[in-house]
Protein backbone atom coordinates (compact mmCIF):
# COMPACT_ATOMS: atom_id res chain seq x y z
CA UNK A 1 0.00 0.00 0.00
CA UNK A 2 1.85 3.47 -1.13
CA UNK A 3 2.30 5.80 1.96
CA UNK A 4 1.97 9.55 2.99
CA UNK A 5 4.98 11.85 2.95
CA UNK A 6 3.79 15.02 3.73
CA UNK A 7 5.52 18.70 3.37
CA UNK A 8 4.51 22.10 4.22
CA UNK A 9 3.68 25.05 2.31
CA UNK A 10 5.41 26.47 -0.57
CA UNK A 11 8.13 23.60 -0.81
CA UNK A 12 10.42 25.01 -3.83
CA UNK A 13 11.62 23.65 -6.99
CA UNK A 14 15.40 24.46 -5.64
CA UNK A 15 14.35 21.59 -2.79
CA UNK A 16 13.74 18.84 -5.36
CA UNK A 17 16.08 19.91 -7.80
CA UNK A 18 19.20 21.67 -6.08
CA UNK A 19 21.28 23.84 -8.76
CA UNK A 20 24.27 22.10 -7.43
CA UNK A 21 23.32 19.14 -8.82
CA UNK A 22 21.62 20.05 -12.13
CA UNK A 23 24.43 19.82 -14.55
CA UNK A 24 24.23 15.42 -13.69
CA UNK A 25 21.79 13.40 -14.98
CA UNK A 26 18.41 12.65 -13.24
CA UNK A 27 19.49 9.70 -11.27
CA UNK A 28 22.14 11.83 -9.55
CA UNK A 29 19.44 14.64 -9.38
CA UNK A 30 16.94 12.41 -7.42
CA UNK A 31 19.31 11.43 -5.00
CA UNK A 32 19.31 14.82 -3.30
CA UNK A 33 15.78 15.09 -3.95
CA UNK A 34 14.00 17.25 -1.22
CA UNK A 35 17.36 16.66 0.82
CA UNK A 36 17.46 20.15 2.38
CA UNK A 37 13.95 20.10 3.92
CA UNK A 38 13.48 16.08 4.79
CA UNK A 39 17.19 14.12 4.52
CA UNK A 40 16.22 10.95 4.49
CA UNK A 41 13.41 11.54 1.41
CA UNK A 42 15.22 10.02 -1.69
CA UNK A 43 16.61 6.79 0.50
CA UNK A 44 12.97 5.94 1.88
CA UNK A 45 10.40 6.67 -0.74
CA UNK A 46 9.17 3.63 -2.43
CA UNK A 47 7.60 3.12 -5.54
CA UNK A 48 3.54 4.23 -5.71
CA UNK A 49 4.23 6.12 -2.92
CA UNK A 50 2.44 10.02 -2.61
CA UNK A 51 3.61 13.29 -2.05
CA UNK A 52 1.70 15.40 -0.47
CA UNK A 53 2.07 18.63 0.23
CA UNK A 54 0.27 22.36 1.46
CA UNK A 55 -0.10 25.57 -0.46
CA UNK A 56 1.89 27.14 -3.51
CA UNK A 57 3.79 23.94 -4.36
CA UNK A 58 7.16 23.78 -6.45
CA UNK A 59 7.31 27.30 -6.45
CA UNK A 60 9.91 28.70 -7.85
CA UNK A 61 12.45 27.35 -11.22
CA UNK A 62 11.06 26.08 -14.54
CA UNK A 63 13.27 22.89 -13.99
CA UNK A 64 11.31 20.12 -14.55
CA UNK A 65 13.69 17.98 -12.83
CA UNK A 66 11.86 18.71 -9.76
CA UNK A 67 9.03 16.97 -10.79
CA UNK A 68 10.73 14.62 -12.56
CA UNK A 69 12.94 13.33 -9.39
CA UNK A 70 10.11 12.82 -7.93
CA UNK A 71 8.67 10.36 -10.67
CA UNK A 72 12.39 8.97 -10.95
CA UNK A 73 11.45 7.76 -7.36
CA UNK A 74 8.69 6.14 -8.16
CA UNK A 75 6.42 8.77 -6.64
CA UNK A 76 2.75 8.22 -8.20
CA UNK A 77 1.08 10.97 -7.29
CA UNK A 78 1.48 14.96 -5.92
CA UNK A 79 -0.74 16.18 -4.22
CA UNK A 80 -1.33 19.95 -2.53
CA UNK A 81 -3.91 22.50 -1.64
CA UNK A 82 -2.11 24.86 -4.19
CA UNK A 83 0.59 23.94 -7.19
CA UNK A 84 2.57 27.05 -8.51
CA UNK A 85 1.94 27.03 -12.20
CA UNK A 86 5.05 25.73 -14.49
CA UNK A 87 5.95 22.75 -12.10
CA UNK A 88 2.65 21.94 -12.14
CA UNK A 89 2.15 21.63 -15.88
CA UNK A 90 5.75 20.61 -15.76
CA UNK A 91 4.42 17.65 -13.52
CA UNK A 92 1.56 16.84 -16.01
CA UNK A 93 3.45 16.79 -18.61
CA UNK A 94 6.38 14.35 -17.49
CA UNK A 95 3.13 11.89 -16.97
CA UNK A 96 3.01 12.38 -13.10
CA UNK A 97 -0.21 13.17 -12.10
CA UNK A 98 -0.34 16.67 -9.61
CA UNK A 99 -3.80 16.71 -7.83
CA UNK A 100 -5.32 19.95 -5.83
CA UNK A 101 -6.55 18.55 -2.27
CA UNK A 102 -9.72 20.71 -0.87
CA UNK A 103 -8.13 20.19 2.40
CA UNK A 104 -5.38 18.26 4.27
CA UNK A 105 -7.35 17.26 7.33
CA UNK A 106 -6.71 14.08 8.21
CA UNK A 107 -3.50 13.56 5.91
CA UNK A 108 -0.90 11.71 8.36
CA UNK A 109 2.70 11.84 7.39
CA UNK A 110 3.57 7.90 6.76
CA UNK A 111 0.12 7.23 7.06
CA UNK A 112 -1.28 4.51 3.86
CA UNK A 113 -3.04 6.30 1.12
CA UNK A 114 -4.89 5.33 -2.32
CA UNK A 115 -5.96 7.87 -4.87
CA UNK A 116 -8.43 7.01 -7.46
CA UNK A 117 -7.71 9.67 -9.75
CA UNK A 118 -11.15 9.43 -11.64
CA UNK A 119 -12.88 9.64 -9.17
CA UNK A 120 -10.43 12.93 -8.02
CA UNK A 121 -10.43 11.02 -4.43
CA UNK A 122 -7.59 10.55 -1.79
CA UNK A 123 -8.42 7.38 0.55
CA UNK A 124 -6.42 7.83 4.02
CA UNK A 125 -6.81 6.75 7.56
CA UNK A 126 -10.54 5.50 6.86
CA UNK A 127 -11.30 9.10 5.19
CA UNK A 128 -12.05 10.04 1.74
CA UNK A 129 -10.77 13.17 0.43
CA UNK A 130 -12.24 15.58 -2.51
CA UNK A 131 -9.42 16.15 -5.51
CA UNK A 132 -10.30 18.30 -8.35
CA UNK A 133 -10.40 16.31 -11.13
CA UNK A 134 -7.45 16.70 -13.87
CA UNK A 135 -8.49 19.37 -16.54
CA UNK A 136 -10.00 18.02 -19.81
CA UNK A 137 -7.50 19.39 -22.03
CA UNK A 138 -4.96 17.97 -20.04
CA UNK A 139 -6.24 14.41 -19.26
CA UNK A 140 -5.22 12.70 -22.95
CA UNK A 141 -1.80 13.99 -22.65
CA UNK A 142 -1.74 12.82 -19.00
CA UNK A 143 -3.26 9.27 -20.14
CA UNK A 144 -0.61 8.98 -22.75
CA UNK A 145 2.11 9.22 -19.99
CA UNK A 146 2.71 12.69 -20.39
CA UNK A 147 4.06 15.01 -23.16
CA UNK A 148 6.53 13.31 -25.07
CA UNK A 149 4.20 10.01 -25.63
CA UNK A 150 1.56 12.15 -26.94
CA UNK A 151 3.45 14.31 -29.19
CA UNK A 152 5.07 11.19 -30.57
CA UNK A 153 1.86 9.58 -31.48
CA UNK A 154 0.60 12.92 -32.97
CA UNK A 155 4.16 12.80 -35.00
CA UNK A 156 4.56 9.27 -35.47
CA UNK A 157 0.24 8.82 -36.42
CA UNK A 158 0.93 11.16 -39.13
CA UNK A 159 3.55 10.21 -40.58
CA UNK B 1 -16.64 43.96 -24.60
CA UNK B 2 -13.76 45.73 -22.13
CA UNK B 3 -10.86 43.83 -22.49
CA UNK B 4 -7.63 43.50 -20.35
CA UNK B 5 -3.70 43.42 -21.80
CA UNK B 6 -3.44 39.88 -21.32
CA UNK B 7 -6.58 39.14 -23.29
CA UNK B 8 -5.66 41.67 -25.88
CA UNK B 9 -2.25 39.57 -26.19
CA UNK B 10 -3.87 36.45 -26.55
CA UNK B 11 -6.54 37.21 -28.92
CA UNK B 12 -3.26 38.39 -31.28
CA UNK B 13 -2.05 34.50 -30.86
CA UNK B 14 -4.90 33.16 -31.55
CA UNK B 15 -6.94 35.17 -34.04
CA UNK B 16 -9.68 35.14 -31.87
CA UNK B 17 -11.64 36.73 -29.46
CA UNK B 18 -9.94 35.93 -25.91
CA UNK B 19 -12.74 34.66 -23.26
CA UNK B 20 -11.01 34.26 -19.60
CA UNK B 21 -11.16 30.82 -18.27
CA UNK B 22 -11.25 29.14 -21.65
CA UNK B 23 -8.08 27.12 -22.55
CA UNK B 24 -6.81 27.91 -25.88
CA UNK B 25 -3.96 26.66 -28.27
CA UNK B 26 -1.98 30.18 -29.49
CA UNK B 27 0.82 30.38 -32.11
CA UNK B 28 4.32 31.51 -30.34
CA UNK B 29 5.73 34.16 -32.18
CA UNK B 30 9.54 34.04 -30.22
CA UNK B 31 10.57 30.66 -28.52
CA UNK B 32 14.14 31.86 -25.96
CA UNK B 33 15.99 28.80 -24.69
CA UNK B 34 18.95 28.55 -22.46
CA UNK B 35 21.85 26.42 -22.13
CA UNK B 36 20.59 24.54 -19.01
CA UNK B 37 17.05 23.59 -20.39
CA UNK B 38 17.47 23.77 -23.68
CA UNK B 39 19.66 22.08 -26.45
CA UNK B 40 20.19 18.93 -23.92
CA UNK B 41 17.09 18.53 -22.92
CA UNK B 42 14.76 19.25 -26.12
CA UNK B 43 17.12 17.69 -28.52
CA UNK B 44 16.67 13.89 -27.25
CA UNK B 45 12.84 14.75 -27.67
CA UNK B 46 12.98 16.17 -30.74
CA UNK B 47 14.59 13.12 -31.64
CA UNK B 48 12.42 10.60 -30.24
CA UNK B 49 9.31 12.42 -31.93
CA UNK B 50 11.70 12.32 -35.33
CA UNK B 51 11.11 16.40 -35.98
CA UNK B 52 13.00 19.53 -36.38
CA UNK B 53 12.12 23.30 -35.33
CA UNK B 54 9.39 24.71 -36.26
CA UNK B 55 10.64 27.85 -37.49
CA UNK B 56 14.16 28.09 -37.24
CA UNK B 57 14.35 32.09 -37.34
CA UNK B 58 11.41 31.99 -34.19
CA UNK B 59 13.77 30.43 -31.88
CA UNK B 60 16.43 32.35 -30.08
CA UNK B 61 19.46 30.58 -27.49
CA UNK B 62 21.38 32.40 -24.71
CA UNK B 63 23.89 30.29 -22.81
CA UNK B 64 23.88 32.19 -18.80
CA UNK B 65 23.25 29.11 -16.50
CA UNK B 66 26.66 27.42 -16.99
CA UNK B 67 29.23 29.98 -18.49
CA UNK B 68 31.32 30.21 -17.62
CA UNK B 69 31.82 26.32 -17.80
CA UNK B 70 34.19 26.03 -15.00
CA UNK B 71 33.22 22.28 -14.16
CA UNK B 72 34.04 19.49 -16.61
CA UNK B 73 30.69 18.99 -16.74
CA UNK B 74 29.34 22.26 -17.24
CA UNK B 75 31.83 22.97 -20.23
CA UNK B 76 30.46 19.53 -21.43
CA UNK B 77 26.78 21.24 -21.70
CA UNK B 78 28.10 24.30 -23.26
CA UNK B 79 30.21 22.67 -25.94
CA UNK B 80 26.82 20.46 -26.69
CA UNK B 81 24.99 23.91 -26.53
CA UNK B 82 27.09 25.36 -29.16
CA UNK B 83 26.88 22.26 -31.27
CA UNK B 84 23.31 22.21 -31.91
CA UNK B 85 23.25 26.52 -32.27
CA UNK B 86 25.40 25.86 -35.13
CA UNK B 87 23.34 22.58 -36.75
CA UNK B 88 20.11 24.66 -35.87
CA UNK B 89 21.06 27.98 -37.44
CA UNK B 90 19.46 29.48 -34.17
CA UNK B 91 20.25 32.57 -33.29
CA UNK B 92 22.98 32.26 -30.54
CA UNK B 93 23.71 34.70 -28.20
CA UNK B 94 26.62 32.91 -25.73
CA UNK B 95 28.40 34.77 -23.03
CA UNK B 96 26.57 37.83 -23.90
CA UNK B 97 24.45 37.98 -20.29
CA UNK B 98 21.25 36.51 -18.43
CA UNK B 99 18.94 35.65 -21.36
CA UNK B 100 15.95 38.04 -20.01
CA UNK B 101 18.46 40.53 -19.79
CA UNK B 102 19.91 40.35 -23.60
CA UNK B 103 16.85 39.27 -25.42
CA UNK B 104 15.34 42.56 -25.31
CA UNK B 105 18.71 44.32 -25.58
CA UNK B 106 19.67 42.62 -29.00
CA UNK B 107 16.09 43.68 -30.50
CA UNK B 108 14.11 40.49 -30.49
CA UNK B 109 11.13 41.80 -28.33
CA UNK B 110 8.45 43.69 -29.71
CA UNK B 111 4.99 44.68 -28.44
CA UNK B 112 2.44 42.60 -29.27
CA UNK B 113 4.77 39.16 -29.28
CA UNK B 114 3.68 35.98 -27.63
CA UNK B 115 6.63 34.75 -26.53
CA UNK B 116 7.93 31.28 -25.03
CA UNK B 117 11.20 31.17 -22.56
CA UNK B 118 12.39 27.91 -20.94
CA UNK B 119 13.23 30.10 -17.55
CA UNK B 120 10.97 30.31 -14.87
CA UNK B 121 11.52 34.29 -15.02
CA UNK B 122 10.14 34.69 -18.78
CA UNK B 123 7.74 37.20 -17.55
CA UNK B 124 10.46 40.00 -18.07
CA UNK B 125 9.26 39.69 -21.19
CA UNK B 126 5.86 41.74 -20.07
CA UNK B 127 7.59 44.99 -19.29
CA UNK B 128 7.35 45.20 -23.21
CA UNK B 129 4.13 44.58 -24.16
CA UNK B 130 4.99 40.42 -24.47
CA UNK B 131 2.68 37.67 -23.31
CA UNK B 132 5.64 35.78 -21.95
CA UNK B 133 6.22 33.20 -19.86
CA UNK B 134 7.93 30.13 -18.73
CA UNK B 135 7.82 26.38 -19.23
CA UNK B 136 10.12 23.32 -18.88
CA UNK B 137 12.24 21.29 -21.23
CA UNK B 138 9.66 19.01 -21.82
CA UNK B 139 6.43 21.90 -22.67
CA UNK B 140 9.52 23.88 -24.57
CA UNK B 141 10.13 20.81 -27.15
CA UNK B 142 6.48 20.52 -27.60
CA UNK B 143 6.80 24.55 -28.18
CA UNK B 144 10.22 24.00 -30.97
CA UNK B 145 8.21 21.07 -32.47
CA UNK B 146 4.78 22.68 -33.00
CA UNK B 147 5.32 26.36 -33.26
CA UNK B 148 1.81 26.01 -30.30
CA UNK B 149 1.17 26.04 -26.56
CA UNK B 150 -2.23 25.47 -24.94
CA UNK B 151 -2.90 28.42 -22.38
CA UNK B 152 -6.09 29.24 -20.02
CA UNK B 153 -6.84 32.74 -20.31
CA UNK B 154 -5.61 34.53 -17.11
CA UNK B 155 -7.93 36.88 -15.23
CA UNK B 156 -5.74 40.21 -14.41
CA UNK B 157 -4.38 40.73 -10.62
CA UNK B 158 -3.59 45.02 -11.55
CA UNK B 159 -1.06 46.42 -9.07
CA UNK B 160 -0.92 50.04 -9.17
CA UNK B 161 1.44 51.78 -7.83
CA UNK B 162 0.96 55.43 -7.39
CA UNK B 163 3.15 58.99 -6.55
CA UNK B 164 7.34 58.50 -6.88
CA UNK B 165 9.88 57.04 -5.55
CA UNK B 166 12.04 58.89 -3.34
CA UNK B 167 15.64 58.86 -4.15
CA UNK B 168 17.33 55.37 -2.63
CA UNK B 169 14.57 53.52 -3.84
CA UNK B 170 13.21 51.29 -6.96
CA UNK B 171 11.96 48.69 -8.70
CA UNK B 172 13.66 45.75 -6.34
CA UNK B 173 12.17 47.63 -3.72
CA UNK B 174 8.49 47.78 -4.96
CA UNK B 175 8.51 44.53 -5.95
CA UNK B 176 9.73 42.79 -2.26
CA UNK B 177 6.97 44.84 -0.50
CA UNK B 178 4.45 43.77 -3.51
CA UNK B 179 5.75 39.78 -2.53
CA UNK B 180 5.64 40.40 0.82
CA UNK B 181 1.85 41.81 0.58
CA UNK B 182 -0.04 39.52 -1.28
CA UNK B 183 2.80 36.50 -0.87
CA UNK B 184 4.27 34.42 -3.48
CA UNK B 185 0.95 32.51 -4.29
CA UNK B 186 -0.80 35.94 -4.57
CA UNK B 187 -0.53 35.74 -8.27
CA UNK B 188 -2.51 32.51 -8.86
CA UNK B 189 -1.01 32.26 -12.44
CA UNK B 190 -2.89 34.40 -13.62
CA UNK B 191 -1.65 37.71 -15.33
CA UNK B 192 -0.05 40.40 -13.31
CA UNK B 193 -0.88 44.06 -14.94
CA UNK B 194 1.95 46.74 -12.98
CA UNK B 195 0.36 49.92 -13.39
CA UNK B 196 0.18 53.52 -12.38
CA UNK B 197 2.36 56.99 -12.25
CA UNK B 198 5.33 55.40 -10.77
CA UNK B 199 5.28 52.36 -12.87
CA UNK B 200 4.99 54.98 -15.92
CA UNK B 201 7.90 56.78 -14.57
CA UNK B 202 9.94 53.92 -14.67
CA UNK B 203 12.66 53.13 -16.85
CA UNK B 204 12.80 49.57 -19.05
CA UNK B 205 15.38 48.27 -16.94
CA UNK B 206 13.81 49.28 -13.90
CA UNK B 207 10.47 47.78 -15.53
CA UNK B 208 12.07 44.72 -16.29
CA UNK B 209 12.38 44.60 -12.92
CA UNK B 210 8.97 44.35 -11.88
CA UNK B 211 8.16 42.04 -14.70
CA UNK B 212 10.71 39.86 -13.85
CA UNK B 213 9.38 39.07 -10.29
CA UNK B 214 5.85 38.50 -11.27
CA UNK B 215 7.88 34.89 -11.20
CA UNK B 216 8.10 35.60 -7.68
CA UNK B 217 4.62 36.23 -6.90
CA UNK B 218 3.15 33.02 -8.77
CA UNK B 219 1.91 34.97 -11.85
CA UNK B 220 1.78 33.23 -15.32
CA UNK B 221 3.24 37.40 -16.64
CA UNK B 222 4.04 40.16 -15.53
CA UNK B 223 2.52 42.70 -18.15
CA UNK B 224 3.17 46.47 -18.65
CA UNK B 225 1.42 48.63 -20.91
CA UNK B 226 3.43 49.79 -23.28
CA UNK B 227 4.29 53.56 -23.95
CA UNK B 228 6.70 56.03 -25.51
CA UNK B 229 9.86 54.96 -22.93
CA UNK B 230 9.06 51.39 -24.35
CA UNK B 231 9.42 52.51 -28.12
CA UNK B 232 12.61 54.55 -27.82
CA UNK B 233 14.30 51.08 -25.94
CA UNK B 234 13.52 49.01 -28.52
CA UNK B 235 14.27 51.49 -31.43
CA UNK B 236 17.67 51.98 -30.05
CA UNK B 237 18.16 48.03 -29.41
CA UNK B 238 16.90 47.76 -33.41
CA UNK B 239 13.32 46.23 -32.67
CA UNK B 240 11.43 46.04 -35.72
CA UNK B 241 8.64 48.86 -35.22
CA UNK B 242 5.55 47.83 -34.00
CA UNK B 243 1.95 49.17 -33.53
CA UNK B 244 0.75 49.10 -29.95
CA UNK B 245 -1.61 51.57 -29.64
CA UNK B 246 -4.38 49.03 -28.46
CA UNK B 247 -1.73 47.28 -25.76
CA UNK B 248 -3.88 48.09 -23.00
CA UNK B 249 -6.11 46.96 -20.34
CA UNK B 250 -9.34 49.09 -21.17
CA UNK B 251 -11.20 50.97 -19.04
CA UNK B 252 -13.76 49.34 -16.40
CA UNK B 253 -12.57 45.83 -17.34
CA UNK B 254 -13.28 43.05 -15.41
CA UNK B 255 -9.91 42.89 -13.16
CA UNK B 256 -9.80 39.36 -10.87
CA UNK B 257 -7.83 42.30 -8.36
CA UNK B 258 -6.52 45.64 -7.79
CA UNK B 259 -4.12 45.86 -5.15
CA UNK B 260 -3.19 49.90 -4.56
CA UNK B 261 0.67 50.75 -3.65
CA UNK B 262 1.80 54.31 -3.14
CA UNK B 263 5.37 54.54 -3.93
CA UNK B 264 5.87 58.11 -2.38
CA UNK B 265 5.94 56.60 1.07
CA UNK B 266 7.96 53.59 0.27
CA UNK B 267 11.39 52.87 2.16
CA UNK B 268 14.22 50.48 1.04
CA UNK B 269 12.81 46.91 1.71
CA UNK B 270 14.67 43.98 2.17
CA UNK B 271 13.54 40.00 2.81
CA UNK B 272 14.89 37.77 5.09
CA UNK B 273 15.71 34.19 4.41
CA UNK B 274 14.14 32.20 2.68
CA UNK B 275 11.35 33.81 1.30
CA UNK B 276 11.05 36.97 -1.63
CA UNK B 277 7.52 37.23 0.62
CA UNK B 278 9.81 37.95 4.24
CA UNK B 279 9.73 41.64 3.13
CA UNK B 280 10.20 44.73 5.60
CA UNK B 281 12.06 48.10 5.35
CA UNK B 282 15.75 47.65 5.49
CA UNK B 283 15.95 49.72 8.74
CA UNK B 284 13.96 46.89 10.57
CA UNK B 285 16.23 44.18 9.51
CA UNK B 286 19.04 43.46 11.68
CA UNK B 287 21.90 41.49 10.56
CA UNK B 288 25.56 41.40 9.90
CA UNK B 289 26.38 40.25 6.47
CA UNK B 290 29.61 38.46 5.15
CA UNK B 291 29.11 38.69 1.33
CA UNK B 292 27.70 41.64 -0.38
CA UNK B 293 26.24 40.46 -3.65
CA UNK B 294 25.32 42.06 -7.21
CA UNK B 295 24.08 40.15 -9.88
CA UNK B 296 20.90 38.69 -11.62
CA UNK B 297 18.63 39.09 -14.34
CA UNK B 298 16.65 41.67 -11.53
CA UNK B 299 19.76 43.05 -10.08
CA UNK B 300 23.00 43.82 -12.04
CA UNK B 301 22.03 45.53 -15.34
CA UNK B 302 23.16 48.98 -16.09
CA UNK B 303 21.71 50.77 -13.49
CA UNK B 304 21.49 48.34 -11.17
CA UNK B 305 25.34 48.59 -11.63
CA UNK B 306 24.91 52.53 -11.39
CA UNK B 307 23.11 52.76 -8.17
CA UNK B 308 25.64 50.21 -6.26
CA UNK B 309 28.26 52.40 -7.32
CA UNK B 310 26.75 55.61 -6.38
CA UNK B 311 26.43 54.41 -3.00
CA UNK B 312 30.21 52.46 -2.90
CA UNK B 313 32.30 55.74 -4.79
CA UNK B 314 34.86 56.98 -2.18
CA UNK B 315 33.88 54.33 0.54
CA UNK B 316 35.38 51.57 1.72
CA UNK B 317 33.71 48.00 2.53
CA UNK B 318 33.51 46.70 5.88
CA UNK B 319 36.64 44.50 7.26
CA UNK B 320 35.05 40.99 6.55
CA UNK B 321 32.92 41.47 3.94
CA UNK B 322 33.42 40.57 0.83
CA UNK B 323 31.57 41.63 -2.81
CA UNK B 324 30.95 40.61 -5.98
CA UNK B 325 29.81 42.03 -9.07
CA UNK B 326 28.00 39.94 -11.89
CA UNK B 327 26.70 42.52 -14.56
CA UNK B 328 23.70 41.12 -16.38
CA UNK B 329 24.89 41.61 -19.78
CA UNK B 330 28.16 42.21 -21.69
CA UNK B 331 27.01 45.36 -22.87
CA UNK B 332 25.82 46.69 -19.54
CA UNK B 333 29.25 45.89 -18.27
CA UNK B 334 30.68 47.59 -21.47
CA UNK B 335 28.85 50.87 -20.49
CA UNK B 336 29.39 50.93 -17.03
CA UNK B 337 33.24 50.38 -17.87
CA UNK B 338 32.93 53.65 -20.45
CA UNK B 339 30.99 55.42 -17.27
CA UNK B 340 33.76 54.40 -14.93
CA UNK B 341 31.37 52.37 -12.70
CA UNK B 342 33.13 49.29 -12.80
CA UNK B 343 36.54 51.03 -11.37
CA UNK B 344 34.53 52.29 -8.63
CA UNK B 345 33.52 48.34 -7.81
CA UNK B 346 37.58 47.43 -8.69
CA UNK B 347 38.18 50.00 -5.66
CA UNK B 348 35.79 48.31 -3.43
CA UNK B 349 37.56 45.35 -3.94
CA UNK B 350 34.85 43.45 -5.64
CA UNK B 351 35.30 40.14 -7.67
CA UNK B 352 33.88 40.68 -11.26
CA UNK B 353 31.98 37.81 -11.98
CA UNK B 354 30.81 36.82 -15.85
CA UNK B 355 27.95 37.64 -17.55
CA UNK B 356 26.29 35.11 -16.29
CA UNK B 357 23.64 33.19 -13.68
CA UNK B 358 26.66 32.89 -11.41
CA UNK B 359 25.68 32.91 -7.67
CA UNK B 360 21.85 32.85 -8.07
CA UNK B 361 21.37 29.87 -10.04
CA UNK B 362 23.83 28.29 -7.59
CA UNK B 363 24.91 25.82 -10.68
CA UNK B 364 28.82 26.68 -10.32
CA UNK B 365 31.07 26.63 -8.18
CA UNK B 366 30.69 29.95 -6.97
CA UNK B 367 28.15 29.33 -4.42
CA UNK B 368 27.69 30.55 -0.98
CA UNK B 369 29.42 28.26 1.97
CA UNK B 370 28.36 27.06 5.30
CA UNK B 371 26.79 29.73 7.62
CA UNK B 372 27.05 32.40 5.21
CA UNK B 373 24.92 35.45 5.49
CA UNK B 374 24.72 37.13 2.00
CA UNK B 375 22.78 40.33 1.19
CA UNK B 376 21.76 39.84 -2.70
CA UNK B 377 20.12 41.84 -5.50
CA UNK B 378 18.67 38.86 -6.67
CA UNK B 379 15.53 38.06 -6.84
CA UNK B 380 14.76 34.50 -4.99
CA UNK B 381 16.22 33.31 -2.03
CA UNK B 382 15.27 29.98 -0.93
CA UNK B 383 17.07 27.51 1.36
CA UNK B 384 20.40 26.49 -0.59
CA UNK B 385 19.42 28.48 -3.24
CA UNK B 386 22.67 29.90 -3.60
CA UNK B 387 24.86 27.64 -1.57
CA UNK B 388 24.92 25.72 1.56
CA UNK B 389 21.74 24.76 3.29
CA UNK B 390 22.99 26.75 6.19
CA UNK B 391 23.79 29.89 4.33
CA UNK B 392 21.41 33.23 5.16
CA UNK B 393 20.12 35.22 1.86
CA UNK B 394 18.88 38.61 1.99
CA UNK B 395 17.37 40.10 -0.56
CA UNK B 396 17.46 44.04 -1.60
CA UNK B 397 18.12 46.33 -4.22
CA UNK B 398 21.59 47.31 -5.50
CA UNK B 399 21.39 50.40 -3.16
CA UNK B 400 20.45 48.39 0.10
CA UNK B 401 22.86 45.64 -1.17
CA UNK B 402 26.25 48.33 -1.41
CA UNK B 403 25.24 50.04 1.46
CA UNK B 404 25.36 47.19 4.00
CA UNK B 405 28.27 46.24 2.39
CA UNK B 406 29.94 49.25 3.33
CA UNK B 407 28.22 48.84 6.88
CA UNK B 408 29.06 45.45 7.03
CA UNK B 409 25.54 44.84 8.21
CA UNK B 410 21.65 45.41 6.55
CA UNK B 411 21.35 49.55 6.14
CA UNK B 412 19.03 51.88 4.50
CA UNK B 413 20.88 53.12 1.98
CA UNK B 414 19.71 56.85 2.24
CA UNK B 415 21.83 57.05 4.41
CA UNK B 416 25.04 57.21 2.25
CA UNK B 417 23.17 59.04 -0.51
Amino acid sequence: MPRIFLFGDNIDTDQMAPGQHMKGGIEALAAHCLEGVRSEFSSTVKRGDIVVGGKNFGVGSSREQAAEALKHLGVSCVIATSFAGIFYRNALNLGLPAMVASTLDGIEDGAEASVDQRAGTLITNGRTIALEPIPENIAPMLAAGGLAPFLRQRFQGAA
Amino acid sequence: MKQTLAQKLIARSTGAPAIIGEVVTANVDLAMIHDSGGPRRVEPLLQEWGVGLWDTSKVVLISDHFVPGDTGEGARILTLTRQWAREKSVTFHDGKGICHVVLPEQGHLTPGMFVVGGDSHSPTGGAFGCYMFGVGATEMAGVLATGEIWVKVPGTILIEWTGRLNPGVVAKDMMLQVCGEIGMDGGQYQAIEYAGEAVRALSMQERMTMSNMAAELGGQVGLIAPDETTAAFLANAGAPEADWSDLHTDEDADLLAHHRFDASTLPPQVAAPHSPANAMPATEASSDVDVAYIGACTGAKYEDLAAAAAILKGQKIAPGVSIAVAPSSAQDQQRATNEGIMKIFEDAGARILPNACGICAGYGTDRLGADVTCISSTARNFKGRMGDPTSQVWLASPYTVAASAIAGRITDPREFL
